[in-house]
């Protein structure tokens, strides 16, 4: 025991003095990016040797948060996201001494809405999902907004099975369910009367009568573990769940994906922006971090590199929906050449 | 017979009756808890045990120094940095020529995992003389074909639904044939640290990480908290309202949810004072804070059970408080101050919510080398799998618990025996 506690307090006595050189990077960020990122750091590691860079899974807004903190050796170098960073965020930067920070849009990434396999395929509209998943809806027909009224799919649609709505989907921590009630739930409120005026007006209610999630127990939050989803769907069929691609990727042979807007989810349709649930994924540097923390160029070159994002590549594997190739070479070009971004152009 | 007699005799058929009632309750409680554990434990052993195989794909590969852009006299890193993976994807075309199209081809590369590449790799640069010579190496094969010949993709359904085509199928079948499929124990998963590809994908950065931090909360934890026990227990004023005060808070801290120690942790460890991030440095010392109540607590119980009459015969033969504290009380409360430590360093064991706010729900390929090196621990590392897409990460997930269950158990035994040898009855 006392051997122990000496070791530990030499431990202790030495962290101290070693806090603040480091020789791994440091990547934090979004989820969604998560399993890409890794597979880059592996594959960094194994060609160049260099230590293995640490890849924490925060979340895009946290990462934003921990990457912006200060321009210090003890801040992330990288930080992941699966939407581009606000110009809130930025400011942030700058204030606390981040200036220069590069850009680099790595791929796309689509959210399936699918069932068991055993169930009947489904065709969905955003307008139908947005019916089925909102808190308030418009009545008909002066588009004042009432408690979502809908129980079946049959009530959203008569073509719709006449079934229950039971949505497992992500919790409101999760990049999915932003990207979900931006790009589907949003999109199919504008279609009503009014709500692009509203959006105009008070951008606050339309966010509010837009992308609110009911909660009355037909949409169920089932955790940031999409294979929990999966895995659910498994065993109810009636019910519909919300995942990434990768993971309807990988189970195609239990789960079904359904058309939204009549197009189906698949690999070319995300990657040519057809399939209307897809968003770009993008990582973010600290320039002033390279030089100081060894590797950064290096791992910015794999990420960019052919092998990692063409279509082909190891990264496709993994799900990554790749970019169309001028942007992929744009990509190329800016982790060359770091170039920063500027916070005006950010929303 | 008296009236007594008579209404004892009347009540007794309902007195039994309750007594056996009760057992049944009791007996009817183990089993339920019995089945839960077995139904559990099954489930994890009947999912996980495939994990401790892989599959392995043996290949005839030409080392030929222009191929490789190397000779034997090259540098080491020269020979790191060599073409490993067209000598792979040579011996892959010889295996199964006649592979044009671009999709197959593809898939041809695919049949072997990426670490086959770095497999030769290492040989070579561990015995530069294999340059220039033929070699038959066995390889992993890639997560897909080892979950097909565990028997988790079914050939009969349509092709469209398999991750597995039909003109894998037959390369594999052919492969088959020829002896060159095998299935040997899965000593990655305890030799190396996590990794995206899940055949390649190991247990011991985490198990590492593990150690470390307990061993920090430990080293921590225990004496501060039989001191503070100690204290409380045999040196403070009796009655006084400082004291209580801190008892009542002790209790309380029991109970406060871990991860408010996390944001603790955050605030205090890593601000103010620069502690590295991810590190098991900073996970024991949240662990700690967690931990310390339940020592105190269970320190301060096993103290209180030791006899007066100890106390009393030491200070009596003239003993000073400090000689009877440390000669006398404190062996004879060692078995229980134990216990406790061991059950509250079970919980460290199995916490990761405060570990999130501290960054240790991390991806860490490299082993961690000291206190202050990036890592995770076990339950982290079983949920970051858990979330993985690959189907093959499933087995890997129960494989880890029981692994976590492992470790729990001889920790365990370890407070057993220790118990067993510091025992006394009075």
């Amino acid at each position: 025991m006392k051997q122990l506690t000496l070791a530990v307090a030499m431990g202790l006595l030495a962290a101290t003095g070693v806090a603040q050189a480091r020789d791994n990077i440091e990547i934090v960020g979004s989820s969604t990016v998560y399993p890409f990122s890794t597979a880059v750091a592996e594959q960094f590691a194994k060609k160049t040797g260099m230590a293995a860079p640490k890849v924490e899974s925060t979340g895009t807004g946290g990462g934003m948060k921990l990457f912006c903190a200060g321009a210090g050796i003890d801040t992330p170098d990288i930080t992941n996201a699966s939407r581009r960073m606000k110009k809130k965020e930025m400011e942030d930067c700058l204030k606390n001494g981040v200036n220069e920070v590069t850009e680099i849009k790595v791929g796309f990434d689509g959210i399936a809405v699918g069932n068991h396999k055993s169930a009947q395929p489904i065709k969905l509209s955003r307008r139908e999902l947005y019916l089925a998943l909102a808190k308030d809806v418009p009545a008909d027909p002066n588009g004042e907004l009432i408690p979502n009224p809908y129980t079946t799919w049959k009530q959203v649609n008569p073509e719709l099975a006449d079934i229950k709505i039971e949505v497992m989907g992500p919790p409101p921590t999760s990049g999915t369910r932003d990207a979900l009630a931006e790009l589907g739930m949003e999109k199919g409120c504008n279609l009503f009367k009014g709500m692009p005026e509203l959006k105009k007006k008070d951008e606050k209610a339309h966010k509010a009568a837009c992308t609110a999630v009911r909660e009355d127990g037909h949409y169920i939050e089932s955790g940031e573990n999409d294979n929990l989803i999966v895995q659910k769907l498994q065993a109810n069929p009636n019910a519909v769940g919300i995942f990434g691609y990768s993971f309807y990727d990988q189970n195609r042979d239990s789960l079904q994906a359904a058309t939204i807007d009549g197009k189906e989810i698949s690999y070319e349709n995300i990657s040519s922006g057809k399939y209307p649930l897809s968003r770009p994924l993008f990582f973010y540097v600290k320039n002033s971090h390279v030089g100081q923390v060894p590797g950064i160029k290096e791992f910015m070159a794999e990420f960019t590199s052919e092998e990692a994002l063409s279509a082909d590549g190891y990264l496709a594997d993994k799900g990554l929906v790749a970019l169309p190739a001028n942007e992929k070479a744009a990509s190329a070009t800016a982790a060359a050449s770091m170039a920063t971004v500027a916070a005006s152009v950010l929303k | 017979m008296s009236t007594t007699t008579e209404r004892v005799k009347a009540t007794l058929g309902k007195r039994y009756a309750r007594e056996k009632r009760f057992r049944f309750y009791g007996l009817a409680s183990i089993a339920l808890s019995i089945l839960f554990l077995v139904i559990l434990l099954a489930d994890i052993i009947g999912k996980g045990y495939p994990a401790f195989t892989s599959t392995y794909i043996k290949l005839d590969v030409q080392l030929d120094a222009q191929t490789l852009g190397v000779s034997a006299d090259s540098t080491p890193e020269q020979l790191r940095t060599a073409n490993y993976n067209t000598v792979v994807q040579n011996s892959l075309n010889t295996l199964i020529p006649g592979v044009t199209e671009r999709k197959e081809k593809k898939a041809l590369k695919s049949l072997v995992s990426g670490d086959a590449q770095y497999e030769l790799q290492r040989r070579v640069m561990d015995d530069p003389t294999l340059i220039g010579t033929n070699q038959s190496v066995w390889v992993l094969a890639d997560d897909d074909i080892d979950t097909y010949y565990k028997g988790n993709i079914d050939r009969t359904l349509p092709e469209g639904d398999r991750r597995i085509k039909d003109f894998q199928l037959t390369w594999l079948d052919k492969l088959e044939a020829d002896g060159r499929i095998e299935s040997q124990f899965n000593t990655i998963f305890f030799t190396r640290g996590d990794s995206r590809e899940p055949e390649e994908a190991g247990i011991l950065s985490a198990l590492i990480g593990s150690f470390y931090t307990l061993l920090v909360t430990l080293s921590l934890s225990f004496p501060i908290g039989v001191a503070a026990a100690l204290y409380l227990e045999e040196f403070a004023p009796k009655n006084n309202f400082w004291v209580d005060l801190i008892e009542v808070n002790i209790n309380n801290l029991a109970a406060v949810p871990s991860i408010v120690f996390g944001l603790l942790g955050l605030a205090v460890f890593i601000q103010l004072f620069g502690v590295p991030r991810s590190a098991p440095l900073v996970g024991g010392l949240v662990l700690t804070l967690m931990t310390l109540p339940t020592i105190i607590i269970a320190a301060r119980a096993a103290l209180r059970a030791v006899p007066p009459s100890i106390r009393e015969g030491a200070l009596g033969i003239g003993a000073s408080k400090t000689q009877t504290v440390f000669q006398n009380v404190l062996p004879l409360a060692m078995p229980g101050i134990l216990t406790g430590t061991i059950i509250g360093m079970a919980q460290a064991l199995g916490e990761t919510a405060p570990l999130l706010m501290i960054g240790m729900i991390a991806f860490i390929m490299d082993v961690p080398s000291s206190v202050t090196s990036p890592s995770t621990v076990l339950p982290v590392q079983i949920y970051l799998w858990s979330d993985s897409p690959e189907r093959a990460f499933t087995e890997r997930t129960s494989a880890a618990i029981m692994v976590l269950l492992a470790f729990l158990v001889s920790m365990n035994l370890l407070a057993v025996i220790l118990r067993k040898r510091f025992e006394r009855r009075w």
